[in-house]
């Protein structure tokens, strides 16, 4: 299946893009996506283990499965406030 | 104790804050301390000087995240009004890049639910600040990374 991640901050620098579409196997946990993610997009290898996953606007752990239809967004640490 | 949708005020904002608007959002004649927290950019850095600011935010989870930590802090305060605001796009020196005003019946209460609101907000709410430094360089600031 195709997912399409939102990016920010410097994952989005990293890669010049807010957007990038990830393909996956079915079933696949959030755990094997990160490494999915910094295989497609090697620019984003030096930060992997710092991005957060969230799936339809919640923080995800991972052994999270990612449902086909979900919002999914990367985002290294924050930095609000 | 949950709070009703019109004694509640949640947004980002790419407009600068009006704190005085906010303290007035969040004033009932129920209340005995209202607490007004603003975080503005500052200067420096360590021996870093930092020029101006800008924010990015993922609205729909930052939204969600923002109503998750109020909802948090009326469970365990008796919170009356509650606003918190967080500005987006580029901020100069001395800007609100956040506000929270909040209301109570007593002092305590009131510094313990903005305390919580402002510390949790910095941790969980996806926002990210980038750096434009006085040599021209930026950076996008990830604690922790």
């Amino acid at each position: 299946m195709q997912i399409t991640v939102k990016l920010f901050a410097r994952a989005s620098q990293l890669t010049g893009r807010s957007e990038v579409v990830v393909e996956l196997p079915e079933k696949t946990n959030v755990g094997e996506f990160r490494a999915a993610l910094a295989t497609q997009y090697p620019e984003l290898q030096p930060i992997i283990d710092s991005l957060f996953v969230a799936i339809n606007a919640e923080y995800a752990n991972d052994d999270q499965l990612i449902p086909e239809s979900a919002e999914v967004a990367c985002f290294p640490p924050v930095s609000g406030g | 104790m949950s709070i009703a949708e019109s004694d509640r005020l949640v947004q980002l904002t790419d407009q600068p804050i009006d704190s005085n608007a906010l303290t007035q959002f969040a004033t009932t004649p129920r209340s005995g301390a209202i607490v007004l927290f603003l975080g503005t950019v500052r200067e420096l850095t360590g021996d870093r000087k930092t020029v101006a600011l800008d924010y990015d935010a993922y609205p729909e989870m930052a939204l969600a995240k923002m109503n998750e930590l109020v909802d948090e802090a009326c469970e365990k305060w008796p919170v009356q009004k509650v606003a918190v605001v967080h500005r987006t796009g580029h901020l100069e020196l001395a800007e609100a890049s956040v506000a929270i005003a909040l209301s109570c019946p007593h002092r305590v209460d009131a510094f313990e639910a903005g305390r919580f609101l402002i510390d949790e907000l910095k941790v969980r709410v996806p926002v990210w600040k980038k750096e434009n430094w006085d040599d021209g360089t930026t950076e996008w600031v990830h604690p922790g990374e």
